[in-house]
C-alpha cells in the first residue's frame, strides 16, 4: 500500500490533535490543559491547510491560539490558588460521562463508516478565498448573518464588561 | 497524488466532538468545561470544511459556516470566562458545583 506524504501529514496532525485533546480533559492542573489546547488548535490548523483552506488555517490561529487561549490562559492566572491540590478534578459523574462520551463516538463513527460518501470532487476553485468574501457581503448570500454576527460580538464585549467588572 | 478519505476526516472531528463532550461532563473547574466546549467547536469546524472540501468546493458555504462558528465561539468563551471572573470574585471559586445560592 503506497502512502502519500499528504496522508502522512494527515496522520500527524490528526494524532497531535486527538493526543493533545485528551490530555485537555484529562489533566487534573488546568494551566497545563490550557497548553494542550494551543498544541490542539494548532494542529487543527494543520488539517485545514492539508483540506485548502488556508485562510481558516489563519483564522484557526489568530483567533483561537491568539485570542482564545490567551483569555483562557488569563482568566487561569486570575484565578489561581481557588482549586485545592487534593480535590479532584474530575466530578463524580465522570465515568457515565465517559460512557456518554464513547457511546456517541461509536454511534458517530458507525454513522460515518456506514454512509457512501462518493468521489472527492474537484480541485478548490483558485480563487476561494476571493468567492467566500464575496459570498459573505452578498446580499442573496450571508450579509444579514454578517450584520447579526457584529451585532452579537458587541453585545458579548459590553456584556463581557459588566458582569466581569469590579464593583 | 493519492488523497486522504473524506472519512478520515469525518472520524477525526467526531472523536474531537466526544473528547470535548467527555470534558464537559465530566470536568469540575468551569475553565475546563469552557476548553471541553471550545474542543466540541473545533471538531465541527473540522467536519464543515472536511464536507467544504470534498462535497462542494466551488460554493462558499462551508467555509462561511465555519466562520460563523468561529464568531459565535468568541462570543461564548467571553461572556463564559466574565462569568467565572465573576463567580470567583463573589464565591472565591471557579467550581460550577459549588455554587448552590439558588438550592431550596
Amino acid at each position: 500500500m503506497q502512502i502519500s506524504l499528504q496522508q502522512i501529514l494527515f496522520i500527524v496532525f490528526g494524532a497531535i490533535t486527538l493526543g493533545a485533546a485528551l490530555l485537555v480533559v484529562t489533566r487534573r492542573n488546568v494551566f497545563h490543559a490550557a497548553v494542550f489546547l494551543i498544541l490542539s488548535f494548532f494542529s487543527v490548523a494543520g488539517l485545514y491547510v492539508l483540506l485548502e483552506a488556508p485562510f481558516l488555517a489563519a483564522v484557526q490561529l489568530f483567533i483561537y491560539v491568539g485570542g482564545i487561549a490567551t483569555l483562557i490562559i488569563l482568566t487561569i492566572v486570575r484565578t489561581r490558588q481557588t482549586m485545592h491540590p487534593h480535590v479532584p478534578g474530575t466530578n463524580r459523574q465522570w465515568w457515565a460521562a465517559a460512557l456518554v462520551a464513547v457511546a456517541l463516538c461509536a454511534m458517530l463513527g458507525w454513522v460515518v463508516l456506514d454512509h457512501d460518501w462518493g468521489a472527492a470532487a474537484g480541485p478548490v476553485p483558485k480563487n476561494s478565498i476571493a468567492l467566500l468574501g464575496a459570498a459573505l457581503v452578498n446580499p442573496e448570500g450571508f450579509v444579514l448573518p454578517l450584520g447579526i454576527t457584529s451585532v452579537l460580538l458587541l453585545v458579548a464585549l459590553i456584556g463581557a464588561v459588566t458582569i466581569a467588572r469590579e464593583r | 497524488m493519492i488523497m486522504v478519505p473524506l472519512t478520515w476526516y469525518l472520524i477525526i472531528g467526531a472523536v474531537l466532538f466526544c473528547v470535548g463532550l467527555y470534558g464537559v461532563l465530566a470536568r469540575r473547574n468551569g475553565i475546563a468545561i469552557l476548553m471541553g466546549i471550545e474542543l466540541m467547536l473545533n471538531g465541527v469546524n473540522v467536519n464543515l470544511v472536511a464536507f467544504w472540501r470534498y462535497l462542494e468546493p466551488e460554493a462558499a458555504t462551508g467555509q462561511t459556516f465555519a466562520l460563523f462558528v468561529y464568531a459565535v465561539a468568541v462570543a461564548e468563551t467571553v461572556v463564559g470566562l466574565a462569568l467565572i471572573v465573576a463567580l470567583w470574585r463573589t464565591h472565591d471559586t471557579v467550581v460550577p458545583e459549588d455554587t448552590d445560592l439558588l438550592k431550596g
